[in-house]
């Protein structure tokens, strides 16, 4: 189903017209800020041609949803299952709190990418990032992966302040040949000397089939961080009874 | 070096009425029983009494009573032994104090302080026993427009309604801060009573989706166990951005309470912290606030009321207006007696504002700004009885949620020890031992008790000022009289002094 959208179509009215579409396959074409698209689906394909507005697939469970420009704010959040590729850059808060699924950003994100991400048995949500990402990535970050590639031409740095602040699980992934600046205490990071893990080079393979312009063997011959928390408990030693 | 802290309370043992039958060493997860095979007799350790009464409630011969002990540091006015004892503990650990339960400190409570009214001779009172009296109330936006199609039959344009048959329902509490047992008691009554209980932000256990129609579930910054199907199981969600005895405060389980069970329900490994930060970071604003809650709106297709909860903070009838604006069906807003499963003291001390005078300032405003019909307010924080519920719902209340007092019905005896984990009437654990002493075939058939009565009480206060629906009681001020309260209290109560007439 191909739906062609205006500024005068409401939210409620697009994402009314997307829960009912019998076909599995849906297409927007002119999407022009409309929030919400695509939440709490489960098993369809979402095509946006256009820029959709912020919580793009909120609480997504399963199924594919492709922007072909740039998303806003709170891309995915809370989301169980399912994919979401955005060719463009997204937003602030992108995958809060996401559980499972994977959201593949070909440029930058803004602050608070991967906060609250967790992971739980099978479910081992990805964020993969072409560009860099604003300050707070992975912030109170659980589980899951978060790989950042740094393909970004605008001369910033691959992350910004306050990275991982509060993380006591998962893997945060940075391509750089240096290490950061200013990564809080509670975070330990390692480069990867010679050979990448199995997992990091699954996902930049997977990502790399999105992507036309990216290519996996240049991504992975080069210089990884990989960032992960000192603490699973962080609050244990905080409290004394009274 | 550790500054030693001399015993509360001391575990006195009547010898000549105890059996040395052992129920007392069995039933005490703080191990403070135990028989001594030398001096051929039951011993207590009373340092490691947290006065739950679990012993003295058990013991057939009534051989125990719990008293506080008569050891006192040098009289002092202005240092209480509690608070020399505080310092001792920070001293010893550096810890932050953590605390469970409610405020237990001195502050006024103002529904002891507000009297209901009745008729005399005129507007006679009415007998519940013998007439219809309404105590159902329904939940949600009642601002709709109406609207008639062109055959000039009417439109439903109502907003999804919560219909409760009676104005009590069950705080928010956790699968985690309380067992599995306390939350099968809380769900069945819900059922049985046609109210409703809230999973707090520790997800839906896979077997309690089939009290679904009775069940809020939480939405908090942690986003615990939140995903489709338990958006789609319940009959309203509601965004938790405060809570009463923590305002401006997050939450955090500690990895040791995130058992196998816990952890499948919150969706998240087991033994690693669950944190809910104080503030939902992708919310800085109403409008954001706005979009949360449309978000849950779009992903249940607008068909269930979504509330707001707040605490009650200086500023409350701003936030609640700001909260109504939103898109909200119902906020609540948690007084700062409310309950909770761990709070640092401090917080819980000394935070936030009562209940009775939150409530009446949110109304008041809501009412100014012609918006009071656009959001149903429930009130929490200390519901004692049923006739704090009769004060709360003439204050401008539709309802109240009520927490310890539920817990109380369970068998708690507000030892105040949640956080440790350690509950020996099987409320606040998980140790398997403990949790199957809270019978839920009994527990929530004393919760349908508990809530019954109070129903009853209700319609006897209603009957006895004339009202025979408690739509005709909501923010009837006009039947509340203030006793001892100053100029200030009586003006944000927004009601007379006693003796004042209409």
């Amino acid at each position: 189903m191909v739906i062609n959208i205006d500024e005068n179509m409401n939210f409620q009215m697009l994402n009314k017209r997307i829960r009912d579409a019998v076909d599995k396959e849906t297409v927007l074409n002119g999407c022009i800020g409309q929030r919400y698209i695509g939440t709490g689906v489960s098993d369809k394909k979402i095509v946006i041609n256009g820029t959709p507005g912020n919580a793009l697939g909120a609480y997504l469970n399963g199924g594919e949803i492709y922007v072909y420009a740039n998303a806003q704010d709170a891309t995915g959040d809370t989301m169980n299952s399912g994919t979401i590729v955005i060719h463009g850059n997204a937003g602030d808060a992108t995958g809060y709190a996401m559980r499972g699924g994977k959201i593949y950003v070909h440029g930058n994100t803004g602050y608070r990418a991967g906060i609250h991400m967790k992971a739980y048995m099978e479910y081992k949500p990805v964020i993969v990032i072409g560009g860099r990402a604003g300050s707070f990535l992975g912030e109170y970050q659980a589980g899951g992966i978060i790989v950042v590639l740094g393909q970004n031409d605008d001369g910033l740095p691959i992350i910004n302040n306050f990275c991982g602040t509060g993380m006591h699980g998962g893997k945060i992934y940075l391509r750089c040949k240096s290490l950061p600046h200013r990564i809080p205490s509670q975070v330990r990071a390692e480069k990867l000397c010679g050979n990448k893990d199995a997992e990091l080079i699954g996902i930049i393979d997977d990502y790399c089939k999105y992507f036309d312009d990216m290519n996996a063997d240049h991504l992975l011959d080069a210089d990884y961080f990989v960032l992960t928390p000192n603490s699973e408990n962080p609050y244990k030693r905080m409290y004394t009874d009274n | 070096m550790d500054t030693f802290i001399p015993n509360e309370y001391e575990v006195v043992r009547n010898a000549e009425y105890c059996i040395g039958c052992r129920v007392c060493e069995r039933q005490c997860a703080n191990s403070v029983h135990k028989f001594d095979n030398d001096l051929g007799k039951m011993i207590a350790d009373s340092s490691k009494c947290v006065n739950c009464h679990r012993c003295v409630c058990l013991c057939h011969t009534h051989a125990i009573k719990i008293v506080k002990s008569d050891d006192v540091y040098r009289v002092n006015a202005n240092w209480s032994m509690q608070t020399m004892n505080e310092v001792y503990r920070q001293a010893n650990s550096g810890g932050v104090l953590l605390s469970s339960m409610g405020n237990p400190n001195d502050y006024p409570k103002y529904f002891d302080k507000i009297l209901v009214n009745a008729s005399q001779v005129t507007n006679p009172s009415i007998d519940p026993l013998r007439e219809p009296m309404e105590t159902c109330v329904y939940l949600g936006k009642k601002d709709a427009e109406i609207k008639r199609d062109n055959q000039g039959r009417l439109i439903d344009t109502l907003a999804p309604q919560l219909k409760l048959n009676m104005p009590i329902m069950f705080s928010a509490m956790s699968y985690g801060s309380i067992s599995y047992n306390a939350h099968e008691s809380l769900a069945r009554a819900a059922e049985e009573l046609g109210i409703f209980y809230n999973t707090g932000e520790g997800g839906l256990h896979k077997d309690f989706y089939k009290y679904g129609n009775n069940t809020i579930v939480q939405v908090a910054s942690g986003r615990f166990g939140v995903h489709a199907d338990y958006l789609a199981a319940a009959a309203a969600i509601e965004i938790k951005m405060g809570q009463g005895a923590k305002p401006g405060i997050g939450g955090h389980l500690p990895g040791i309470k995130i058992s196998d069970d816990v952890s499948k329900t919150r969706m998240i490994p087991k033994g690693v912290d669950a944190i809910s930060p104080a503030p939902h970071h992708d919310i800085y604003s109403i409008e954001d606030l706005r979009q949360l809650i449309y978000t849950l709106k779009e992903a249940t297709d607008y068909r269930k009321p979504i509330i707001v909860k707040i605490a009650a903070v200086h500023n409350v009838a701003a936030i609640a207006s700001g909260v109504a604006r939103s898109g909200a069906d119902i906020i609540a807003i948690d007084g700062f007696r409310g309950g909770t499963g761990a709070a640092p003291t401090r917080i819980r001390d000394n935070v936030g504002i009562p209940i009775e005078l939150a409530l009446a300032r949110v109304d008041e405003r809501l009412r100014q700004e012609g918006i009071r019909d656009s959001v149903s307010v429930v009130v929490a924080g200390s519901i004692h009885s049923s006739a704090d519920v009769v004060k709360a719902i003439a204050l401008g209340a539709d309802a109240c949620y009520i927490g310890t007092a539920a817990l109380l019905a369970l068998g708690c005896h507000l030892c105040r020890s949640c956080h440790t984990g350690k509950c020996n009437w099987g409320i606040a654990t998980q140790r398997p031992d403990l949790v199957k002493r809270l019978n839920p075939d009994i527990g929530y058939k004393r919760l349908v008790n508990l809530i019954t009565a109070w129903n009853h009480e209700i319609k006897e206060m209603m009957g006895g000022m004339g009202l025979n629906s408690i739509e005709a009681l909501r923010g009837n001020r006009l039947m509340l009289r203030g006793v001892g309260l100053n100029d200030a209290e009586l003006k944000v109560l927004g009601i007379r002094h006693a003796g004042e007439d209409m």
